[in-house]
């Protein structure tokens, strides 16, 4: 890895990021808020001081390797597990107290579907509507049908769940939190076993059910899923976020790496600490270092000319998002903890 | 208010979800095949009574209405305890190992009020278990014996029709004496996220409280233990009806139903739903 924890580009400037994207607004306009959420399974830290901001009409992607916390601090929004220490506020009113009415104006798919295998989609359906206070009986059977419509399961609704693909499965799940119009939907690895249709058809729902207001807040180790549908975005890592943004700041703020080639190394090399830049391994003659936020590339060149350093060729790469999330979350396999 | 129609909404689906599955219907059926044993057994047999075995066992020959007492009082030590252990212990903890107590709650269906309806839902199982019971006592008692007055303990003969009004009271009996265990398998439902974990200790639990009922070292004991009335319906089938057996049994059932209702209901309330 050519980045090491301790150098993590986004690390330093995550509050900043943080600032001009979610500070401004009053706790009105949030569909989801956290301070300092916490929680400790016996000595194992899950979730670390945790500030989520979710702005209301958002599409809010929640990213993270396997293992970071995701899921841990979606049970804790929705009232499954309790916060160690800190505070939860949905739709604008604070947990516990304020779950029972809260959770009927959210839709969720937590940590996977899950029914009862020998009943059929469509009782599964009914018995879950059956148990949220808001929705009259007598229309029952209509959300039903219209919730399954929309995800495309109605020619098999009378089939048992038992008999479903997970993909079938995870349509579901999803039919399941759209029983009711809902102000915010949860959606924890919402794609996870659709194939490549059911992914967009998935990512086709997001976006209307986002054109017609809802708030959705998305969890996804993917960063493509995320890259594509949501406005905004926040980063787990071992437990803690390391980044929150709109997306586009995000790309933005995507610090870009120069690539100087010269035979003055070590001039350059004490050029490029002066001016702040992060020398990363490197090759013969080439040296590649990353530029701080906001620095400009002329910058860097004048720099060297200056100190008579001979550039032979410069390059500027900017970094991808994606290279940002490895960056942020660590690289490889290895489950976080 | 919208909390009591719902409630009711929930329930109904809850007894929908539990009487539709073909394990309830299994053990229903085993438990109706107990009284059409006996009375098979003794039909086939047809010997002079021996007076051993469960109470009226031999004068089931005699008097079909006896074979619904004979066959509850069989199933009261293993099989009801075995079914209502498994309908109980499985409550929370089959919904959470399914994954399902999640969405549940999330829909948002209310802990109390999921508390409230699994424990009802024992509760009618229960009742329905002493119900197919007795029914199926009758039934076989009927067809394979002579149906005529019977003679209670205290030596007063009754009519056929008394006999089924007595037996209704016998088998409310047995009913109230099953609700405490039942919130001891509501409650031991709550500790775990494995159902055959919690029905298994549940079943274990009724039968270690009917070895202790049996020590005589332990008598100051008995009073207390849950299973100590489940035989005690007999007096019910005295001329007049002794009753204190009946009071003494539904105090202590209602104990137990107070005590771990109270223990069930602090464990789920606080309890982290992470399966």
């Amino acid at each position: 890895m050519s980045i090491g924890p301790g150098a993590r580009p986004l690390d330093a400037q995550s509050p900043e990021v943080q600032s001009s994207g979610v500070g401004s607004p009053g706790t009105q306009s949030l569909a989801i808020e956290t301070r300092g959420l916490t929680k400790t399974f016996g000595r194992q830290v899950a979730v670390d001081s945790v500030d989520l901001a979710v702005p209301r009409g958002s599409v809010f992607g929640f990213l993270g390797p396997n293992g970071s916390g995701k899921t841990t601090t979606i049970r804790i929004l929705l009232g499954l597990a309790a916060p160690t220490r800190g505070s939860v506020s949905l739709l604008g009113r604070p947990l516990p107290a304020g779950l029972s009415a809260t959770l009927p104006r959210v839709g969720a798919l937590v940590e996977g579907p899950a029914f009862y295998p020998y009943l059929s989609g469509e009782a599964n359906l009914r018995r879950f509507d059956a148990a949220n206070p808001v929705g009259h009986p007598s229309t029952r059977a209509a959300r039903v049908a219209t919730a399954l419509e929309r995800v495309g399961l109605a020619a098999a609704a009378r089939k048992r769940v038992h008999a479903y693909s997970l993909g079938m499965k995870q349509r579901l799940g999803i039919a399941s939190a759209l029983l009711v119009p809902r102000e915010l939907l949860v959606l924890d690895e919402p794609t996870n076993g659709l194939d490549p249709q059911g992914t967009r058809e998935v990512r086709s729902l997001v976006r209307s059910l986002a054109a017609e207001g809802v708030t959705v807040f998305v969890s996804s180790h993917l960063l493509a899923e995320i890259e594509q549908m949501c406005t905004h975005a926040a980063v787990m890592s071992a437990g803690r976020l390391v980044a929150q943004a709109p997306l586009e700041e995000l790309r933005a703020a995507g610090c870009a790496s120069v690539t100087l080639r010269t035979p003055d190394p070590e001039r350059a090399a004490a050029v490029f600490a002066n001016l702040g830049l992060r020398m990363l391994p490197a090759l013969d003659d080439e040296l590649t270092a990353t530029m701080p936020v906001g620095m400009e590339p002329d910058q860097v060149v004048a720099a060297l000319v200056a100190a008579g350093v001979r550039v032979r060729g410069f390059g500027v790469t900017e970094q991808s998002l994606e290279d940002r999330f490895v960056a942020l979350t660590g690289e490889g396999f290895d489950v976080a903890r | 208010m919208p909390a009591r129609p719902i409630t009711g909404a929930l329930l109904a689906s809850e007894l929908a979800l539990q009487f539709r599955r073909r394990r309830t219907w299994a053990m229903l059926l085993a438990l109706a095949a107990v009284p059409v044993l006996v009375a098979v057994a003794v039909r086939v047999s047809s010997g002079p009574p021996s007076g051993r075995g469960p109470v009226f066992l031999d004068r089931v020959a005699s008097n079909g209405l006896f074979v619904a007492i004979a066959g509850l009082s069989l199933s009261i030590p293993l099989f009801l305890p075995l079914t209502v252990g498994v309908v109980s212990g499985d409550s929370i903890a089959g919904e959470a190992s399914q994954g399902t107590l999640r969405y549940l709650l999330i829909a948002p269906a209310g802990r109390v009020r999921v508390l409230l309806v699994k424990y009802a839902a024992s509760v009618a199982f229960c009742l329905a278990a002493v119900f197919v019971s007795a029914l199926a006592g009758v039934l076989i008692g009927a067809l394979l014996f002579p149906i005529g007055p019977v003679t209670l303990i205290s030596g007063t003969e009754i009519s056929p029709p008394a006999a089924l009004g007595r037996l209704a009271l016998v088998a409310a009996y047995v009913s109230v004496s099953l609700l405490g265990f039942a919130a001891i398998g509501l409650f031991i439902s709550t500790l775990t996220d494995v159902p055959v974990g919690a029905m298994a200790a549940a079943v274990v639990l009724s039968i270690t409280a009917q070895v202790l009922d049996s020590l005589p070292q332990l008598e100051w004991l008995h009073p207390w233990l849950f299973t100590h009335h489940w035989l005690g319906f007999i007096d019910l089938l005295r001329e007049p009806v002794s009753w204190d057996s009946f009071g003494d049994n539904a105090l202590v059932q209602a104990c137990y139903v107070v005590v771990f209702g109270a223990l069930a209901y602090g464990r789920f309330l606080t309890r982290d739903v992470l399966s």
